[in-house]
């Protein structure tokens, strides 16, 4: 966020992205730089555990910022803001995911920083829905420990050699994954959201541009 | 006995107690098991610790949390871009315009936004004073935990001004909900930078008054040094950030060393360390951090760059596809929001990094065989806000 431009290589991103894939081969499925911003590196699910050791041990990221989880099937209810009056589209079902790709509906992703190099990076591994589970982290950064009961009660995700896998949130007795796009959000399926019942709709695609002149017509002014 | 039968024990004392059959405590065959909270004055609000007791010492403790669990992460997939700040605003209730800035700056950084600077300096400044609102309660607070009482009433009356001048500009004293996708909701109102240059001179007399009544006490420091010692490593293991990692003599200050286009490297200021690593160098390195964000509000609002407040954004925000990942040093620590966007007017999902839950994380490891006093010191320097662990 400079006025610089963005350079054109990272030397110190590339070299975190060379590091693991000689220390893990082919076992990096894919990465992405954005030079002068960040990384990402996506691994092979059964990689996940030796990534972190990589990351800790070889490339010194010491720090523990996060790990969590994601979803990428597209939410079946929307943003539940519809009245129940209107004839609700058609929702697609595609799984698209995010950077540095992914073939299954749920991934892992964690987030590390080296304090010397000043540097962090994104790692993702894909969790398939038959065996909902990855390798704990929590033996190589401690942190990880709460992080990963609090992904294993919103996803069901389960982490194998995890010491204490109980639920940390949600009440011992709770059912499903709240944090599942499919587990629909209660409170707007009892009480239809207030917000969508005096509120014109929002403008489809061809009014865009049309606001966004505006908006420049306003600044002008 | 093997550590996981403990544990047994443990969540099977814990369904008791939230039960209300074991109140304070509970006599098992080898020891005994206290529970403090879920409302205990050390907790800052609902947060139970359990701890599993040889005599006076400490065997097993552990954070039962989830009281005040509200599912930001899910609501704010239900929201549009505009719409989550207010919702976020109510993760670290001290400091909450601190909470709103690391979500606008990555959703400006998917977007290719960037904020005037006079916007950005007036982030800068206003989260230097969510801050010290933040940050001066604590240093009471603990104080109070450790039984001096004094020392909350002066945090509590000098905390009121700067939330005089927080509410001056942004009409809320809590919940300024003042950050926007491309600059700021309004300009500072006249006369505005004088007052809180008077502010920010009271503030360091504050934090000379605190320096004598606490830091300089002999209770104090026998209850605070040496106690709850954290080594730079496993702080940085358990990702502990903020004071908490810093007072473990590692040298990280995401203002200085991860730069996102806030104004903190216009001015002069320093980031403090402290190698004990204990309750006592947590306490000490907040109240620089404190004196520290009065020099750098005092430097901003003289160098104030003049321009507009406003870059210039749609009406209708929609932020193209893409993951980012921005984070601030915030009072508590490292506050970032991993926001993943599809394109849509609303987020497809939002990972809330928050300080306090990495912090207290740490409890179990940090009060294994320590005296029962030693919880509250420990627990009082880690510094949480409830909010910000269940988020």
């Amino acid at each position: 966020m400079s006025d610089a431009p963005a350079p054109e290589t990272d030397e110190r991103r590339d070299r975190l992205v060379e590091v693991l894939r000689s220390e893990l081969g082919d076992r990096v499925v894919d990465s992405l730089v954005k030079p002068g911003d960040d990384v990402w590196v996506r691994v092979a699910t059964d990689a996940w555990q030796e990534t972190g050791r990589v990351l800790r041990d070889a490339l010194r990221c010491n720090f523990f910022d996060f790990l969590s989880a994601i979803d990428w099937l597209p939410s079946p209810f929307g943003k539940s803001e519809d009245s129940p009056l209107d004839q609700r589209p058609a929702l697609s079902t595609d799984i698209v995911t995010g950077y540095a790709g992914g073939e299954t509906r749920f991934q892992v992703f964690a987030r590390v920083t080296s304090l010397p190099e000043r540097v962090s990076i994104t790692v993702k591994a894909d969790v398939p829905l038959e065996d909902l589970a990855v390798d704990t982290w929590s033996a190589i950064y401690s942190g990880a420990n709460w992080h990963e009961r609090e992904i294993h009660e919103m996803y069901g995700i389960g982490f194998r050699g995890h010491p204490y896998l109980a639920h940390i949130y949600l009440p011992g007795d709770f059912e499903g994954h709240p944090l599942r796009k499919d587990f629909p959000l209660l409170a707007r399926h009892v009480k239809p959201w207030p917000g969508i019942v005096d509120v014109e709709p929002m403008p489809d695609e061809g009014d865009d541009a049309e606001a966004e002149g505006d908006a420049a017509a306003e600044g002008a002014e | 006995m093997t550590a996981i039968s403990d544990r047994q024990k443990l969540a099977y004392v814990n369904a008791q107690a939230a039960d209300g059959r074991v109140n304070l405590e509970f006599e098992t065959e080898e020891g005994m098991t206290l529970n403090m909270g879920p409302q205990h004055p050390a907790t800052h609000g609902t947060l139970r610790i359990v701890a599993k007791l040889d005599g006076e010492q400490v065997i097993h403790c552990e954070p039962v949390m989830g009281y005040m669990h509200r599912g930001y992460e899910k609501l704010l997939e239900v929201r549009t871009y505009p719409q989550v700040n207010t919702l976020v605003n109510r993760i670290d209730w001290l400091g909450s315009f601190t909470n709103e800035v690391p979500f606008i700056l990555a959703s400006e950084k998917l977007m290719g936004v960037e904020a005037p600077p006079r916007a950005q300096w007036i982030r800068t400044i206003l989260f230097e004073l969510g801050r010290i609102a933040n940050i001066s309660l604590f240093l009471g607070d603990t104080a109070l935990h450790m039984g001096g009482m004094t020392a909350a009433f002066y945090a509590f009356r000098d905390r009121e001004f700067v939330l005089n001048q927080i509410e001056a500009v942004t009409g809320g004293r809590f919940h300024p909900n003042f950050d926007r996708i491309g600059g700021l909701k309004d300009d500072f109102p006249k006369g505005w930078i004088a007052d809180t240059k008077a502010v920010m001179a009271r503030l360091r007399d504050f934090c000379d008054e605190i320096e004598d009544l606490v830091v300089g006490n002999e209770i104090f420091q026998a209850r605070t040094r040496g106690i709850g010692i954290i080594p730079g490593d496993i702080a940085q293991s358990y990702g502990l950030s903020g004071a908490n990692l810093r007072a473990s003599g590692v040298d990280w200050d995401l203002r200085r060393d991860v730069p996102v286009g806030l104004a903190w490297d216009q001015c002069d200021w320093t980031v403090w360390t402290h190698p004990d690593g204990d309750s006592f160098s947590r306490y000490w390195v907040r109240l620089q951090e404190v004196r520290e964000a009065t020099k750098i509000v005092d430097q901003l609002c003289d160098g104030l760059p003049s321009g507009p407040i406003m870059a210039k954004v749609p009406r209708i925000i929609k932020v193209p596809e893409g993951e980012a990942w921005v984070a601030t040093e915030n009072p508590l620590g490292e506050m970032g929001y991993y926001v993943v966007s599809k394109g849509d007017l609303g987020p497809f999902r939002v990972k809330i990094r928050t300080a306090s839950f990495n912090n207290i994380s740490v409890i179990p490891w940090v009060t294994r065989g320590v005296y029962v006093p030693d919880v509250i010191s420990i627990l009082a320097s880690l510094y949480f806000i409830l909010g910000d662990i269940d988020r």
